[in-house]
């Protein structure tokens, strides 16, 4: 006898037996698991609706241990809200960016654009906007800092699930056409499967990237103003000013456990379910994860699942219904003059724009300072490249030596990663105690602070790399006596050339990003700063001095965009030319 | 023609072409005027090598692709977007992996909302009508690629289509699992029962079309367009070893090779064909000198359909080599058997250095392009031309994928013959070293 079943894109995870429920342990945990998460989430979210105007009546942290947990829930919860807001608009910007040949034009280079816009620059901006949207209430500062986590998490998203709409087999877009798949039908049976993988691989990453930003956006000094939401970040961010070196360490505690536990609960089932929609029809080893196999033990879930079943089977009928693609009366044809039409629209409103943002800049500040804060530029790019030098020759070895040995590979992925995802600006406090108690100058330490976050990325793609390189090429490498520096030349440098480049692209991303938090720290009564632009950003933003905001992001982000096509975009396509493994 | 004899058709092309616009200006004509129909109850065989079109040829019939010029209708009427009386079975499959067999089985039915216990005794007739029962939960990649093509035929089955199309069904099968599924099929046919009404077949395999079809259309290359009907009149269950079976196939051969030869198997009237720009054949100078010495072995004269039947090759894989070896003056080729000629037995039988020379001679005689590229090399002064150069020149005859491949295939033939060096990086081309005095390397002793 056949149940209804919720259509397949929904139910991941079926268990074996649809026989009579029979509760066991694993019923106990799910069951328990989820009411304990959604009475926390509850909680936590009813706190956001207290009212307060500012700026008289300031939620106040206190940096008491015991209140870590609940303001822990709380950043955790901004930042799986953020997460939610991120998939949704992934979803609805790749698709239009994928599928209308016009907006691809202007939507990919706006991603590339906003991806290299630092995430401080969003939070000036929105802040005001948003509390006063939300008069009266706590939601306004909560709408800021889910904003500001969000910028930080949804452009590689984007960008991954745009790649894989691209990149959906010809011959199954053309069976889904032939077929008669109504446009929701090939959404939720086709190109969102398709595009599962690289969306939870990509969203781990940017997730780990929304922590760093948890102290920027939860205590929010903007516009010479004050806010703060209570959370880890704020913790850090007060724990810092009152110079409470115990109170960061236990942050820091609070910090570790939550990122494994986020890891554990939610994170490695969703690559492990996400196995299931391999493009590659290979019959590996399946992926197993403890968390997965006790969901699939528990007979709870497919109790849920028999009784939405039918709704869920009658929503994606409705939608399907509504979706139909009914076959074009005429050819459509491309009109060439709509296409230049649109194109100089574009450019007009562009440079329109560009003119716009110029002629302020220059007409409050001046040329000179322009000229200040490209120098400046200089000195953070000049930063980010030591960095990247000093990586490759520390981290590119190690990462190699631990690529080739398998057992050793498999221990230090998970930990690699955990690692990429744990805030560094958690542990800057101490290194600015280093640095006041040495008096080393920020001018060099921001650039060991940039790295504590961004060298993992070169590290974790390096291993991969390592991995990739075929086992042939390694054993006639022993053969013929391939060793030392002639082995680098001819066999591994060329070999993980391809990964060591991503891996120096998202290092250096990250590292431009990371110079705001890293040029200018503060212990207590005592500010470090660098001659900087990151420094420039965050002074700017501090004081609520718009347009040196402005030229400071603007610069930014011109430098990282230039840098990308100059030297990135060239050496990957090398990489994908020259050095491909296959 | 008549009301009812253009209601008595399922699916009319006419009079279709498709261009597609070339980089370097200009339009490629992948189709040039072709009109086709499929009538209920008839096999029909689309054969061609790659490059003929075929491909795109099925995809406007079944509404995929829209025709540039010309019009397809069914049962008369105008067809605009996918065509909803055919279902295609595809060469790769096209499962969705995140499926089981039946929701794959399923799919086109639950896209038309059908409802669901419908769909579900629908799919379960079909896959046993493949032979798949029991495999219903099954995800595909837990499959071989035998089952998983069943699945890909269950699916269509499961549509009843006027028209059930498949292009290149069984090429990404082994040979043992392709002839296996063929042959279902076709006792699929034969029993009478089969779930749609007629067939279209895109192939490049001349065994497949004659085995499954009632009427082979031959499709020529550079532009594709029809170049003749071949009508299969042997009664089925068909079997290769049947001597008209074997008649065909040596006329298919013939015609395939020859690309001047008349398709309708009567006395020749060999249609001329304007002059093209000559398309190299997509042959490497290894697989060359490798089929010249299978040839010379075998006795220097060899039945095409026995030696691609020996050597499992389809004729993709075949004809090229024998047409290079042909236009080099190595073979020639007529009546479906390929010769080796005096020139190609040397060449089969020479040391390396005297092979290179052979291969040179016989490269600069038959292929102008070779003749113009040395002479150009020669006069410049730094002895070097860009690979844009040549591509300049092929692009205004092909498609910018076609001119690369000539390309390529102009560079290893060139490379072979120690006329020319290409250097990858710079993409530069350079006359080659003279070789050092190869003499002694090829005395019998040292072979």
């Amino acid at each position: 006898m056949k149940l209804t079943r919720i259509p397949q894109f929904v139910a991941g995870l079926r268990g074996e037996s649809e026989s009579q429920p029979s509760f066991s342990a694993a019923d106990l945990a799910v069951g328990l698991g989820t009411l304990v998460l959604l009475y926390v989430a509850a909680r936590v979210g009813a706190e956001s609706l207290v009212k307060f105007s500012p700026p008289d009546v300031i939620p106040t942290i206190s940096l008491d241990p015991r209140n870590l947990p609940n303001y822990a829930a709380r950043s955790t919860l901004r930042m799986f809200i953020a997460l939610g807001f991120s998939t949704l608009f992934t979803f609805v910007y790749g698709y239009a960016a994928a599928r209308s040949r016009r907006a691809e034009k202007v939507l990919v280079p706006l991603l590339d654009i906003l991806q290299s816009v630092p995430v401080l620059g969003f939070l000036s901006v929105t802040v005001t906007l948003f509390i006063a949207m939300f008069r009266g209430s706590l939601l306004g500062l909560e709408a800021a800092a889910i904003f500001a986590i969000f910028t930080g998490q949804a452009w590689n998203m984007t960008f991954s699930f745009y790649q894989s709409l691209r990149t959906v087999p010809a011959e199954l877009e053309e069976m889904a056409t032939l077929y008669g798949l109504s446009k929701w039908e090939r959404f939720t049976r086709l190109e969102l499967p398709s595009s599962v993988i690289g969306l939870v691989w990509n969203g781990m990453m940017s997730f780990g990237g929304g922590w760093f930003f948890l102290a920027a956006s939860e205590s929010i000094s903007v516009l010479n103003r004050q806010y703060t939401l209570p959370g880890l970040g704020s913790y850090v961010a007060s724990a810092i000013a009152a110079r409470d070196l115990h109170a960061v360490g236990w942050a820091i505690v609070t910090m570790v456990v939550l990122v494994l536990l986020i890891d554990q609960l939610f994170w490695k089932p969703l690559v492990t379910i996400a196995d299931r929609y391999k493009l590659e029809l290979s019959a590996g080893e399946e992926r197993r994860f403890w968390v997965v196999d006790l969901w699939k033990a528990a007979s709870l879930p497919a109790l849920f699942e028999r009784i939405l079943g039918p709704s869920l089977h009658a929503a994606d009928r409705l939608l399907s219904n509504f979706t139909r693609v009914t076959p074009h009366a005429e050819r459509k044809q491309t009109s060439k003059t709509a296409d230049m039409v649109f194109n100089v629209i574009v450019s007009g409103l562009a440079i329109g724009m560009l003119i716009a943002a110029i002629r302020f800049v220059l007409s409050s500040v001046g040329l000179k300072e322009v000229g200040h804060a490209a120098v400046l530029g200089l000195a953070t790019g000049a930063r980010v490249l030591a960095l990247l030098v000093f990586s490759t020759i520390v981290w590119t070895p190690i990462g190699v030596a631990i690529g080739f040995n398998p057992r050793l590979a498999r221990l230090s992925q998970p930990l690699v990663q955990i690692f990429a995802s744990f805030p560094a600006n958690f542990l800057f406090p101490f290194a600015t105690l280093i640095f006041i108690r040495l008096g080393i100058h920020l001018n060099w330490g921001s650039m060991l602070l940039m790295a504590l976050g961004a060298q993992w990325y070169l590290l974790f793609n390096v291993i991969g790399g390592a991995q990739a390189v075929p086992n042939d090429l390694r054993e006639m490498a022993t053969s013929i006596g391939l060793r030392g520096i002639r082995k680098w030349r001819f066999l591994i440098g060329p070999g993980i050339f391809g990964s060591w480049v991503t891996g120096a692209i998202t290092a250096s991303g990250g590292a431009w990003n990371a110079s705001i938090v890293a040029e200018i720290v503060s212990w207590g009564n005592t500010t470090l700063k660098a001659a900087g632009l990151g420094a420039y950003i965050a002074d700017a933003t501090a004081t609520g001095d718009w347009p040196r905001i402005v030229l400071g992001v603007g610069l930014m982000s011109v430098f990282v965009v230039t840098l990308n096509r100059v030297v990135w975009k060239p050496l990957y396509h090398l990489a994908q030319t020259r050095f491909q493994l296959s | 023609m008549a009301q009812s004899a253009t209601l008595a058709t399922l699916l009319t092309a006419e009079q279709v072409s498709k261009t597609f616009p070339l980089s370097a200006g200009g339009e490629q004509t992948v189709l040039e005027t072709v009109s086709l129909t499929v009538a209920p109850g008839e096999v029909v065989a689309l054969l061609g090598r790659s490059g003929s079109g075929k491909s795109t040829l099925l995809r406007i019939l079944a509404g995929l692709i829209e025709p540039s010029t010309g019009a397809v209708t069914r049962h008369g009427i105008a067809l605009h977007g996918p065509n909803p009386d055919v279902a295609m079975v595809f060469q790769s499959f096209a499962l969705l992996p995140w499926l089981t067999v039946q929701e794959n089985a399923e799919l086109g039915l639950t896209a038309r909302g059908v409802p669901k216990e419908t769909a579900e005794k629908e799919a379960m007739h079909a896959l046993q009508m493949v032979g798949l029962e029991g495999f219903e939960g099954a995800y595909p990649k837990e499959l071989s690629g035998g089952m998983r093509q069943r699945v890909g035929f269950a699916r269509a089955f499961v549509m009843k289509p006027d028209v059930l199309m498949m292009d290149e069904p069984f090429s990404a099968l082994d040979v043992l699992t392709a002839e296996n599924l063929r042959g279902e099929i076709s006792d699929l046919w034969e029993k009478g029962s089969f779930p749609s009404k007629s067939i279209l077949l895109v192939t490049h395999n001349i065994e497949e079309a004659i085995l499954l079809a009632d009427r082979i259309v031959v499709l020529g290359t550079n532009p594709g367009r029809i170049r003749g009907e071949v009508r299969v009149d042997i009664a089925r269950p068909r079997s290769k070893s049947q001597p008209r079976f074997r008649a065909l196939m040596d006329h298919v051969y013939t015609v395939m090779t020859n690309p001047e030869a008349s398709v309708e198997e009567a006395p020749t009237v060999t249609v001329k064909q304007p002059k093209r720009f000559p398309m190299l054949p997509h042959a490497r100078s290894g697989g060359i000198s490798g089929l010249l010495e299978i040839i010379h072995d075998r006795g220097g004269r060899e039945d095409l359909p026995q030696l691609a039947n020996d050597l499992r090759l389809e004729i993709d894989d075949l004809l090229p080599a024998v047409d290079a070896s042909a236009l080099l003056g190595f073979a020639s080729v007529a009546e479906g058997d390929v010769t080796i000629t005096d020139i190609g037995k040397e060449f089969a039988t020479a040391g390396v250095h005297r092979s290179h020379e052979i291969f040179k001679e016989q490269l600069l005689s038959s292929v102008p392009l070779t003749g113009t590229v040395l002479r150009v090399l020669e006069q410049k002064r730094d002895g070097r031309i860009g690979k844009e150069f040549l591509l300049d020149i092929l692009d205004e005859h092909f498609s910018d994928e076609e001119a690369e491949k000539q390309f390529q295939t102009l560079i290893d033939w060139g490379r072979y013959a120690h006329l020319f060096e290409y250097d990858a990086d710079e993409e530069r081309l350079y006359l080659a070293e003279p070789e050092e005095d190869g003499a002694e390397r090829d005395s019998p002793a040292a072979v």
